[in-house]
């Protein structure tokens, strides 16, 4: 199956080679990462986690949104989603190798990576997070691979991967939540320490997820012979519709709470993001632009007609994907550390070479999406012909 | 001359005579070449040299200054040729992470279990000690990024 | 439902026979175990403190405590590089510093306890460390045990396990730590030979003087404090934190946060 990602159309070579491009410049900056050392990004001793670490937050809920295409069609037989669950498995996986990879590109020390397993703590969120991320991976490498290559056969998938499928339902939302629990449970920062933090993880992940997930449909159907479907990616808009209304929700409960009760140092974090604290405030038009526009674009979502139209759902679902990428990529990050535990104001900016290998580990990321949904849809059409 | 072969569809019948031939020759021998020189590339600038092997050194003040019986390491010297990093991996278990910071070597005699403070001071000629092997087999232990060699200073102090 | 003598004292009979009963059944299960319970339990072994008395620091000693533990623990200072033509940056120097104690302002050390009235505490220079908690938040994340608590209640780091996830960093309450975010070794102008530097990619904080302790001897800020400083064992009654602090009283850091701090502070 996988000989169908070695041909293709002269654009496919051009996108596999602009995306080796990426990945190649990245390479090289991260080298230089391990030999000068993490002070070539924006952290510091204050904000220590950063544009990594957003990545791989937000991304972490890309891949759990997979579940929302095979939980109605495994568990509730909803027919049409049977086209794409390909579509959302291949996705998960893109977005768990990434975070796996931006995870490693923080490290301090890489070259002891193994040490989380040659000596494993329980105690410790992060452990967890290791062996989710990993063990979601797996699965849906082998649900996808194992489903798509029966589907190009004409035959039902084997047994076995029956189990493997209803292990992956429950699966997603944990790895969101083991990912929300490694903010939510740290006593001393406020903006983290809040019971909805895995509630908000899961409500953007599930709008930002399906969002990409219609952007991508509506490519696949552009430049290739398959088409997602008409129904698909309207069920799918129902999904953002709901999630992103639960996620502005969640926002104004946070609100709430932190400025009804007027305890100071909950308030300073939202005070830094949103007014600026000690004459620094350089993330304050960004936060207003992710809450306002992340407001609007659900409300605007709630109207059938906006989501009917495919065109204005495209331009819906990116608003979507951006405004929650950043309440929840440098928002999250900046909102935590910001003011340090000892009340001073640090602020937080990724240098170049910081951005530059994020870009290629997106590039790496997008390799895999490319190649898989290559194969993918080559079967697809090949099952058509 | 007719071959009774047995093909994939269980039928007897000739073989076909097809024209064997390599296709793509030119890269295939091609890569084999340059994947040849690459993997020679380690041996071939120093064929014909022969590398002398290391002669680690004793010779420091430290060491002349013990006397007799004392004029001993932590362990004999074979079973050290061979395990001293197993030693040095307990040691580190032994003094970061259970407080022993006293350990019971060769004749009972009592050490302070320190890579830096213990053997390198009686090995403080680390480039004629450590590096002589250690070069030789091209082995670079990464203990010198954080702890201190003591070489310069000690031989500093020699020399005065 | 009416319950006639009889009835009842056949019931009272019963219910106290298997109260009893249980009670002796847990005896020979697990002997001891219900008395254990209820009885203090009395703390063993040492258990290391640190107390501050601010009545008694002024701001040089306090440099001079600070420059101590960083000279014998060759942490690196941005303002003074061996080389003087590499220069850092102020930007850099508030990123990259490292320090394992420092002195501050009362109302960064105890965000939340600023009285306005009072003007004693403004420009008293706190000596701020690692606290090393007895129920430290840093511990419980860290996924490798690099950071560890041991049983005297040193809260220490394995240098050589340390992956440089910096989760530890994230959850302390009180920003003890720091990470070496470049090569120390440019910036440790006189280095100490007894003891290592750190590679980057590692968290370092203050250990309470591990290697000194374990001989008997004070940690370097305490004998450089002029009496400020004291450390010692609060699980021995005559000790002097043990006497100071019953004598006086002292606040700690962010106490409500339940990470039991172990260094008290005298105002």
């Amino acid at each position: 199956m996988l000989e169908n990602a070695f041909t293709g159309s002269k654009r496919y070579y051009l996108l596999l080679a602009v995306l080796g491009g990426m990945i190649a410049v990245g390479f090289v900056v991260y080298l230089y990462q391990l030999s000068f050392g993490l002070g070539i990004t924006g952290l510091g001793r204050d904000v220590s986690w950063g544009f990594y670490i957003a990545q791989l937050t937000y991304l972490v809920g890309v891949a759990a949104s997979g579940v929302m295409v095979v939980l109605p069609y495994y568990l509730h037989n909803y027919k049409a989603f049977g086209r794409i669950t390909i579509l959302g498995e291949f996705l998960a996986v893109a977005a768990v190798t990434m975070c796996l990879l931006f995870v490693i590109v923080d490290l301090g020390r890489p070259d002891r990576m193994l040490n989380i397993i040659k000596y494993p703590t329980p105690n410790s969120v992060l452990f967890w997070d290791m062996i989710v991320l990993n063990t979601y991976l797996i699965l849906n490498i082998v649900i996808g691979w194992v489903v798509l290559e029966s589907e190009r056969n004409q035959v039902a998938p084997p047994k076995w991967v029956k189990p493997l499928i209803y292990l992956s339902i429950p699966w997603a939302p944990s790895i969101h939540t083991v990912t929300a629990f490694l903010y939510s449970g740290l006593p001393g920062r406020g903006y983290w320490l809040t019971a909805v933090m895995a509630p908000r993880f899961l409500s953007s992940a599930f709008a930002a997820g399906p969002s990409i997930l219609i952007l991508l449909a509506l490519l696949v159907r552009k430049f290739t012979k398959f088409d997602p479907g008409k129904e698909q990616i309207q069920t799918l808009a129902k999904i953002v519709t709901y999630a992103i209304l639960i996620n502005v929700f969640f926002f104004f409960c946070e609100v709430f709470t932190v400025f009804y009760s007027q305890i100071p140092d909950h308030m300073l974090h939202f005070k830094y993001l949103f007014v600026g604290l000690d004459g620094k405030g350089q993330l304050v038009p960004i936060m207003w632009f992710s809450i306002v526009g992340m407001t609007i674009t659900a409300l605007l979502l709630v109207r059938p007609e906006n989501r009917a139209n495919e065109k204005t759902l495209a331009i819906l679902c990116g608003m979507v994907v951006l405004t929650t990428y950043l309440d929840k990529g440098l928002g999250l990050m900046t909102g935590g550390f910001v003011p340090n535990p000892l009340e001073r104001v640090v602020e937080y900016w990724p240098t170049i070479p910081e951005a530059l290998i994020t870009m290629g580990v997106y590039g790496i990321g997008l390799l895999i999406l490319t190649v898989l949904y290559k194969v993918a849809v080559s079967v697809k059409e090949e099952i058509k012909s | 001359m007719k071959k009774d072969v047995k093909n994939e569809f269980g039928v007897f019948g000739e073989r076909p005579r097809v024209e064997k031939k390599l296709f793509h020759a030119k890269y295939i021998f091609g890569g084999l070449a340059v994947f040849l020189v690459l993997l020679l590339l380690p041996v071939l600038p120093n064929l014909g040299k022969a590398v002398p092997p290391p002669q680690p050194s004793l010779d420091t003040a430290a060491i002349q200054k013990l006397k007799g019986k004392d004029k001993q390491c932590v362990a004999d010297t074979v079973w050290m040729r061979s395990y001293h990093m197993q030693l040095l991996g307990d040691w580190r278990e032994a003094v970061v992470r259970d407080g022993k910071r006293e350990v019971v070597g060769l004749g009972g005699k009592k050490f302070n279990p320190s890579l830096s403070n213990t053997c390198m001071e009686c090995h403080s000629n680390k480039s004629q000690f450590c590096d002589q092997c250690h070069n030789y087999v091209a082995v670079t232990p990464n203990c010198w990024g954080c702890h201190l060699e003591k070489e310069k200073k000690v031989t500093k102090a020699e020399a005065k | 439902m009416s319950i006639d003598r009889r009835e009842f004292i056949r019931i009272a009979g019963l219910t106290t026979f298997f109260g009893l009963g249980g009670k002796a059944a847990f005896e020979l299960l697990t002997p001891g175990q219900l008395e254990a319970k209820m009885a203090q339990e009395a703390p063993k072994g040492t258990r290391w403190a640190m107390v501050v008395d601010m009545t008694k620091l002024d701001a040089d000693t306090a440099k001079k405590c600070v420059a101590a533990c960083h000279r014998i623990h060759n942490v690196p200072d941005l303002n003074n590089p061996v080389n003087p033509k590499e220069k850092v940056d102020p930007e850099d120097k508030v990123r990259w510093e490292i320090k394992w104690i420092w002195a501050d302002h009362f109302h960064n050390a105890f965000p939340g306890f600023e009285q306005p009235y009072q003007q004693k505490l403004d420009h008293l220079p706190f000596l701020l460390l690692c606290n090393h908690c007895e129920n430290p938040p840093c511990v419980r994340v860290c996924p490798t045990k690099a950071t560890f608590r041991r049983e005297d209640g040193i809260v220490m780091m394995d240098m050589h396990r340390c992956i440089g996830c910096r989760y530890c960093m994230a959850g302390c309450p009180f920003g003890a730590r720091s990470f070496n975010w470049q090569d120390p070794r440019p910036f440790v102008k006189e280095v100490f030979p007894d003891y290592p530097t750190r590679e980057k990619g590692v968290v370092e904080k203050c250990t309470f003087c591990v290697e000194r302790v374990e001989k008997g001897l004070m940690p370097a800020c305490v004998l450089e404090s002029k009496g400020a400083l004291l450390f010692g064992d609060l699980n021995s009654p005559k000790s002097n934190v043990r006497q100071v602090l019953q004598q006086s009283y002292s606040i700690r850091r962010k106490p409500h946060l339940g990470t039991n701090p172990q260094v008290y502070y005298i105002v």
